[in-house]
């Protein structure tokens, strides 16, 4: 089940620097929580986010247990042709979910 | 958590009968939603939808209102078309009366019980993800529309039971909905604001959950937090106090999917 909201500017001049923002749903299960029958419940999170923009990696964080669920990262770049910004969250088991925005660049 | 449930704070309510039966309702003026209350980044959380996390499930309930369920493989979609034109309002006037049972259904209960009867699909507990979800995906159809209770008189009964449920004393604390919703709005317990309890936001996200929730989900909260045993999710008194909730927010803007601490 995918449900990624990527939001970012339709539209940009050359230059211009845009604000990306992302957010996932993801449990983010840190690890350290015990369930109800006594056994800690297993660490579920995302470790890695990368933007990449027209083929190029542009950014990537890596995420930690202390990151909240559905977590929500903005970030800015810089806009330089038209092309697909391509968002992939990747997480714990190996399973990496992708979103993606078109984006116009014109002077 | 069993049948007993149902029974919460009838004892205490015997013993203190009419303990807060001078309770009035917030003045129609000086009502607020729960999002006035809120520090000015949450309230910023929810009214953007990039950055407001219950826009998660609107967009999974979308999916699953197109997606067929059941042998006959039809889709809510099949018989409903455009939720933007067929579902707006629609959240704004339940709990309604349903024939069949002549109870009270809610807006949850009600897209179960068309799944059942109408797609012959599985029925889908309450509280699980695609209930939230589609729920959700219905009410935020009447975003910013105003409350409007049916003026059914079938519903008075029910409706008059939630108002004597809202002002019944609960739980080891003995304190009624009516304590502190009511008399003590403009107060705070430990840190946080107390509220006024308009439900007009619901489903919603609670940081405090990390998840979207019902309303049942939060008055078997506040159960809890006064030391009575929750009623079970899907309960008749749970309906008849939504009920009376929503007749007090009459004419208040829907706001779902609101994002609470």
């Amino acid at each position: 089940m995918t449900r990624a909201l990527v939001n970012a500017p339709k539209t940009a001049r050359p230059g211009e620097v845009i604000e990306i923002r992302a957010m996932i749903a993801h449990p983010m299960e840190t690890g350290y929580r015990i369930g109800p029958n006594g056994a800690p419940i297993p660490r579920h999170i995302i470790r890695r986010l990368v933007c990449t923009y027209d083929g190029a990696e542009v950014f990537a964080a890596d995420l930690y247990p202390a990151m909240s669920a559905n977590p929500y990262i903005a970030f800015s770049m810089v806009a330089t042709a038209s092309g697909t910004i391509a968002l992939a969250w990747t997480d714990d088991h190996g399973a990496t979910q992708t979103a993606t925005a078109e984006i116009t660049v014109a002077g | 958590m069993t049948r007993g449930g149902r029974a919460v704070g009838v004892t205490a309510a015997a013993l203190l009968a009419g303990g807060v039966a001078g309770a009035a309702d917030v003045e129609p003026d000086a009502r607020r939603s729960g999002a006035d209350f809120m520090a000015p980044e949450t309230r910023a959380m929810q009214a953007d939808d990039a950055s407001n996390p219950g826009m998660l499930w609107v967009l999974e309930g979308e999916r699953l209102w197109a997606e067929p369920a059941g042998p006959e493989g039809r889709a809510c979609a099949t018989c409903h078309g455009d939720a933007a034109r067929t579902m707006r309002g629609v959240a704004a006037r339940y709990p309604a009366f349903d024939n069949g049972s002549d109870r009270p259904v809610d807006l949850a209960g009600r897209i179960d019980q068309c799944r059942q009867a109408r797609q012959g699909a599985p029925p889908l507990a309450r509280e699980s993800d695609p209930l939230l979800a589609l729920t959700a995906y219905v009410a935020h159809q009447s975003r910013g529309m105003p409350v409007a209770p049916p003026g059914d008189t079938r519903l008075d009964p029910f409706r008059e039971n939630g108002r004597r449920l809202f002002q019944q004393p609960l739980g080891q604390l003995g304190l009624a909905c009516a304590n502190c919703h009511d008399e003590r709005w403009d107060g705070r317990l430990g840190g946080a604001p107390i509220t006024q309890a308009h439900p007009t936001a619901y489903p919603l996200y609670r940081l405090e959950w990390q998840a979207l929730g019902s309303l049942q989900r939060r008055l078997r909260n506040c159960m809890a937090g006064v030391r009575a045993e929750p009623l079970p999710f899907g309960a008749p008194e749970l309906i008849e106090l939504e009920l009376h909730l929503m007749q007090r927010a009459a004419g208040m803007p829907m706001e779902t999917p609101g994002v609470r601490p």
